[in-house]
Order: C-alpha cells, then structure tokens, then sequence
C-alpha cells in the first residue's frame, strides 16, 4: 500500500465517533463572528453596528490579495462590533450577533437536492470560489481561490485530495465521506475543471474501509477521479507527505505543491466548494468532532461559525469534571484552547478534551541518544540536534540543521522515550530563524 | 471557568519511557545470567549481586551527597552497568576488585558526565578496562575458572582452565558445542551464545536495539576473521571461534549497541559496527592479548561524535 518516504508514528486511532451520524446543531441566540477568519491579509467590514443581516450576506472583503471575503451564518442583528478573544487567547475584531430566526439571503439554495451539472467555466468557478470565502479545511485557513490562480510558467498535472484523517480522533471528514460522499465529488469535479487537470487523486487512510469503499462506487460515475488507499501512518495527511505518496513526487524544501505539479485540497474543502459553486452558498458552517474519552455524549455536529464552544461542549453533556485540556483540532497538531467562551471559526473541526490525567507530559530525563526521533521525523531532520542547539540558544546554527524544514508534524515529541520537549524547542528555532532572515534582508 | 492547560502540540505522546527501555535491557540479561550461574555456581549469583549493589549504591551516593540532584537509581541504568560489569569479570573475583570498577565505572565514567544519556563511553567498560590494565593478575588471568554444571557431571576435573581464545591462540582444541551453550572458561556473561543470543532477541523484539550495530559488527568480524584464516590457517583462528569466543557476542550485543555511546542514525550505526568488527579482529590478530572487544568498542565510542557528523540521514525535499 501506498506510503510517504520515510518515518511517521502510530498514535493510537482512537476514532470514537466513527459511527454517529452528522447531527445539525442548533442556533445559537447570541454568536460571534471574527471579521477574518484565513491565513493572509484582514478583510474590510462592510457592515455596521446595528444592521440587520441575513444568513449568507457578506460582512466583510476581500481586498488585497491573501484574503478572503467572510460571510453571517446568522440571520439577526449586529449588537456590537468589538475585539474577542478567539480560542488561543489573541483579540481579534468581531461581531456580535443576536440571532433571530433564520433567514437567508435570497438567491443561497438551501435544499438538499444535488445538483450535478457543473455550469460555469474555469475562471467563473474560481470567482464564485473567491465569493463565497471559501477556505482551506484541512486546517491552514488558506483562501482556497488563490491555490487555482496559478503562478506563470505553472502547470498542473494533478487535483489531489487529502481525504487521510490521520489525526487520532478526529471523524468528521470520515462521516462527511459517508453521508455526503456525492457532494464532495462533485466538488472535486469542480475543482478539477478550475484547474484544467484530467485527473483527480484522493487518498484516504486504509483505517475507513468504509469511506473508501463509498467513494469508489460513486466515483466510478464521475471521470478522472482515483480513490487511492493509503496506509495508516501519522502524518499521512501532511501536504508534503501525501503528494509523495500519491505520485511519488518530492516537493522541494520551500517550495509549494505546483513545484511538482500538483494542487491540494481537503476533502472538507470540496464539499464547501460545491456548495459555493452549485448553490451559491458561502462558507459559513462545518462539520465538528466533539470527542474525548470521559465526554458523555460524543457527536459529529453541523455548526454554524461563530458557536460559542462552551455551548457545544454544553450540548454533547457538558464539561467532564476532571477536564484538564481542550483542543481544538486533534492531538498531534490542533492547538490548546485557552478561553471556552471563544467561538468557533471556519476551520475548527474537532473538540477534543482531555482529562487531567492525559494533559500530563512525561517524565522528562537526559536524551538517550536512542535516534528514534530521527527515525520517526518525515522531513528526514535530527529534532535533537536541532533542540540540543536551541537549548544552547544557537540559533544561526538551527537553521544549518534545516529547522525550517520541521513541518511541526509532532512525531518527534510524541516518540521520544525520554520526553524531550523537541518540537517545543524548534518552534522557538523557528521564530528565532524569522527573525534573523527578517534583519538579514532589511540589510 | 475550569483552569486549563495550554501547551504546544503534540497532546498525546508513546508509551515508551527511558524506564521502561532499561529494565527491558535488563530482563534481556537475565538468560545470559541464568547460565552463568548454571556453570559457575553461586560465586557468579554473589559476584553480579555484588556489582549491582556497588552500581546502584555509588550513584545513590554520588547523586545525593556530592551532586545533590534528584536520584534516578529508579531508571534502571545502574542496575545494567552493574551486570554488565560483572559479565565481564570472572566468578573467582574478590568483591573489592568489583567495588573498584563499579566505583570506576559509575563515577568516573557517567557521573562525572552528568549521569545516563550525557556519558561518551559505556561505563561497565571503562570499569572493566580499568581493572584489566589495574589488577591483571585477578581479572585477566590465563586460566579462568571452567564452568561446573549444577546438574550432571563436569566437562573436566580441572578448577580452571584457559579461555577458547587463549587455547586456541596456544594452538589447542576446543569444543564448538561447549562454547555455543556456554560450558568453557570465561568471563560471567560471554560463556553462553546462545544465552546472548536469546537477549539480543528480546531487544530487537522490543525495539531497544536495532540490528545494526550487531549485524555489522559481527559479519565484519566474521569476513575480516574468515579473509585471515584463508590466508593462513595455522597462524589465524577460525572465523566460527572468533565470534563465538572471547565476548564477541556480549559485545556486539549489549556494549556496542548501548544507545548512549553508540552512533544516533542507522547509517552511522553501520559504521561503528564495522569499525568494531575491525579493530576486534586486529586486537585479537596482532595484539599482545587474545581479548580486543572492549578496546575496539570503547575506541570506536570515541569516535561516535564524529561519526554522528558524517551520517546524517537524507532530508526530505533536497
Ligand atoms: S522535527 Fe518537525 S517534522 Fe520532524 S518529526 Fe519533529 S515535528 Fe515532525
Ligand atoms: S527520541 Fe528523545 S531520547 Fe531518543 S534521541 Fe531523540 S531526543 Fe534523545
């Protein structure tokens, strides 16, 4: 079966709701939207404090390049237009919405029907792409138009779609490829006619036999469309990782996917570009897991952004008594959640919490030299001679041992018998490298 | 509002713990144990006791009077040093020659160096060198005393008797068979193959070792051994002898791959093991002494940072 290169863990799967059904979660009454919620330059608001909004209608633009436009997920009024703390702790701009019923703009089909026929041309969709705010899923919360706008010179050769999930508990794009299967398809047709390319690669993790086996049969409808096994191994479903698995192609240090001809999406992603594409609705829910093993009810929910996360950790039994962590996202990259009264955004797939107990790291102890951090690292780095060189604040010498390459994978710390803090200490390399090419080229 | 934790992923880490690492090394060393003391009697129970208590008992000291740190006897890598010392010495030892290298070796050779992960070199070898080169006449005598079964009758009459190695050098026979189970003369541990073969296993099962470094080491041994003996039979032992005599196999097995002292990647690794297999076979060949296991593994400890230089693995994307 298919794999990356080299290295790579297997965290315990832990997939706990792997068989429940996407339930829709109700509107909240008060909500909180962030003005941008993507990876580039800020949106500018178009609306002010006191108008009346509809579910769908743009609240704010996109207006330089990176960017993307953010839409109301709520019909209701705008009570305030303030800074929120957003779930690691940074304000950020927002709006504050009293929800009342829910009406949405005219024009955004809301039914189910599936709509097959793809009517637009390349340009079109990529447009429509910009205009509904769609963005990457998979967690980065790049605008998703951009990656079909290729650089001169640039050609692709492959729409490849990371249906992998390799994170531990996480299930959503799992469910989403069991219910909505149809869905995604047709958006990843519609992604491959952006993109001018005959053929389509999606690869999903061995681990959902049944995922694949849905997929497939559908598929057989569709052109140009491979549903391709992949082994289950951490970090699958890194971008680098999983364009090496698929096609066997190395993208260069510092280099993105259209390197080697090839573009990425999450599965996620295309079930949100058909919607923007066929129905014209604009990103404004998704699908999250609330998971942990003391949680009472575990659920995949349909969330509309801007859900207090304390009202769906409410809704699935509320906060276990000895909870010591809450992620957003899953255990290996998602980050620590510091204030639960911070909404959720376009990108918060999962809620993970963990008892006091699972917080705790290991006992840390001297390095062993054992090398199994090397040999589980995907990027083919040494994270301890990268961390034993940030330990000593060397950082010029950090950057010679390739810190920059570290895609933050986790597996490193994750593996080390000693508990060495190694990723810890890279990002810091990291930072510390930024800086130094920041000072560099201002030379 | 609950407190929480907010720290860096990753969230989850393995099971495996610098604990559970050693006492699976140590559990590897009780076959090899068991023999011993099936062939030498009680004397090798006290002589191993003897060295894990002065082990143990120096680094509680040591951390707790002179470096006032946190004691980690509980991580279990005083308790190997010390068996692996005792593997080393012969039944007949005094105990004050055993206090000697336990103190050499945990003092000297890992304490001064900050304790386990922070040594360059393997601390039972440094004790064994040290009592070697100190105490000849007790620890690396001609004759070793000759096993003597617990049960059935003894090989020979004899108290004592050479090492293979040394037989072999002086033109004698000697038994293949007595030496893959381990009923020759011999240091505590290196007597039986098959014993250290059984806890190379256990290792390799539970991924503390690699095959690396003992498979490197021992087929360079073996070819270099077997290119030798090609040459001239009369004057060179044969390959067979070479790596089941004289603790070769307690050597590539349990010093050379100590994953403190030995190269971090697996190319480097495949280096070391050749240099081992190298140097042994020239110490043995050329050198005054029919033993070069210990000098070869500490030489090429020495030689670790460098080698941990040259052999970084391939990175992704270059
Ligand atoms: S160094 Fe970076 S890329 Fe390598 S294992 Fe650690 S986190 Fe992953
Ligand atoms: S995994 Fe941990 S103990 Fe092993 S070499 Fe890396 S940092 Fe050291």
């Amino acid at each position: 079966m298919k794999t990356f290169k080299k290295g790579g863990v297997h965290p315990q799967e832990n997939k706990l709701t792997n068989d429940s059904t996407i339930e829709v979660f109700p509107l909240p009454k008060q909500a909180v939207v962030f003005v941008s919620q993507h990876l580039g330059a800020p949106s500018t608001l178009v609306v002010q404090k006191g108008d009346k909004v509809k579910a769908g209608q743009l609240i704010a633009k996109a207006e330089q390049f990176i960017c993307a436009n953010t839409h109301s997920p709520y019909s209701g009024t705008i009570t305030k237009i303030d800074f929120a703390t957003d779930f690691t702790g940074y304000k950020k701009q927002a709006l504050y919405i009293d929800v009342d019923g829910d009406e949405w703009l005219e024009g955004i089909d809301t039914s189910t029907e599936i709509i097959r026929e793809i009517k637009l041309d390349s340009n079109q969709i990529i447009d429509k792409i910009k205009e509904m705010g769609v963005v990457g899923l998979g967690g980065a919360a790049f605008p998703t138009h951009i990656k079909y706008m290729l650089p001169q010179g640039k050609k692709a050769d492959y729409l490849i779609i990371n249906a992998v999930e390799c994170e531990p508990y996480l299930t959503s794009d799992y469910r989403l490829m069991k219910e909505k299967a149809e869905e995604c398809l047709i958006g990843i047709e519609i992604l491959k006619k952006a993109l001018n390319v005959e053929k389509a690669l999606v690869g999903v993790e061995s681990n959902k036999p049944e995922a694949i086996k849905n997929l497939t049969n559908l598929a057989k409808n569709y052109k140009g469309i491979e549903i391709v096994p992949l082994k289950t191994k951490y970090p699958q479903g890194a971008e680098k990782q999983l364009i090496y698995a698929l096609t066997k192609r190395e993208v260069p240090s510092g280099k993105l996917p259209i390197e080697v001809g090839c573009v990425v999406n999450n599965i996620g992603t295309t079930q949100a570009v058909y919607y923007a594409v066929q129905k014209n609705m604009p990103l404004v829910q998704n699908i999250l897991t609330l998971t942990g093993k003391n949680v009472k009810e575990r659920k995949n929910l349909l969330v509309r952004v801007g859900t207090p996360i304390q009202s769906v950790i409410d809704y699935c039994g509320g906060l276990p008594q000895d909870t010591g962590k809450v992620i957003s996202g899953g255990p290996m990259m998602g980050k620590a959640i510091s204030d639960l009264s911070a909404p959720t955004v376009k990108t918060t797939s999962a809620l993970l919490l963990m008892s006091e107990k699972e917080s705790l790291r290991k006992e840390e102890t001297n390095c062993l030299r054992c090398g199994k951090c090397i040999t589980v690292c995907p990027m083919g780095l040494e994270p301890i001679k990268i961390a034993q060189l940030a330990e000593n604040r060397l950082w010029e010498d950090t950057e010679k041992t390739y810190a920059m390459d570290c895609i933050e994978c986790g597996s490193c710390l994750y593996t080390c018998p000693a508990g060495r803090p190694l990723l810890d200490l890279i990002r810091v390399s990291k930072n510390h490298i930024g800086d130094l090419r920041r000072q560099r080229a201002q030379k | 509002m609950a407190l929480l934790t907010v720290s860096g992923s990753p969230h989850v880490q393995s099971n495996q713990t610098t604990k559970k690492i050693m006492w699976t090394v140590i559990i590897a060393l009780l076959p090899a144990l068991l023999v011993s003391i099936y062939y030498f009697g009680f004397d090798a129970l006290v002589v191993t006791l003897a060295s894990v208590v002065f082990c143990v008992g120096f680094e509680w000291l040591i951390q707790k009077y002179i470096l006032k740190t946190k004691t980690t006897i509980s991580d279990g890598s005083a308790i190997i040093t010390g068996v692996l010392l005792a593997f080393n010495l012969p039944s007949n030892v005094p105990l004050w020659i055993v206090g000697i290298g336990a103190l050499v070796a945990i003092g000297v050779a890992k304490m001064s160096y900050g304790g386990l992960g922070k040594n360059p070199f393997n601390p039972a070898l440094v004790g064994r060198v040290f009592l070697f080169i100190s105490f000849p006449s007790k620890v690396a005598m001609s004759d070793w005393p000759i096993p003597k079964p617990m049960f059935g009758s003894s090989i020979t009459d004899a108290l004592s008797g050479p090492t293979p190695l040394l037989a072999l050098k002086n033109g004698e026979a000697v038994n293949l068979w007595n030496m893959f189970i381990g009923a020759t003369g011999g240091s505590l541990g290196e007597v039986s193959a098959i014993a250290l073969i059984i806890g190379g296993l256990i290792m390799l099962f539970r991924k503390v070792i690699t095959w690396h470094i003992p498979v490197s080491y021992l087929t360079t041994a073996g070819v270099f051994a077997l290119i030798l003996w090609l040459v001239d039979p009369s004057e060179f032992i044969h390959p067979t002898y070479q790596l089941l005599a004289g603790g070769m196999l307690l050597g590539a097995i349990f010093m050379a791959t100590d994953m403190v002292t030995s190269p971090i990647t697996y190319k480097g690794q495949l280096i070391f093991g050749f240099g081992c297999g190298v140097l042994t076979i020239v110490f043995r060949s050329f050198g005054p002494m029919p033993e070069g296991v210990s000098f070869a593994i500490l030489i090429m400890n020495a030689v670790t940072p460098l080698i941990d230089k040259i052999s970084s693995p391939k990175r992704f994307g270059y």
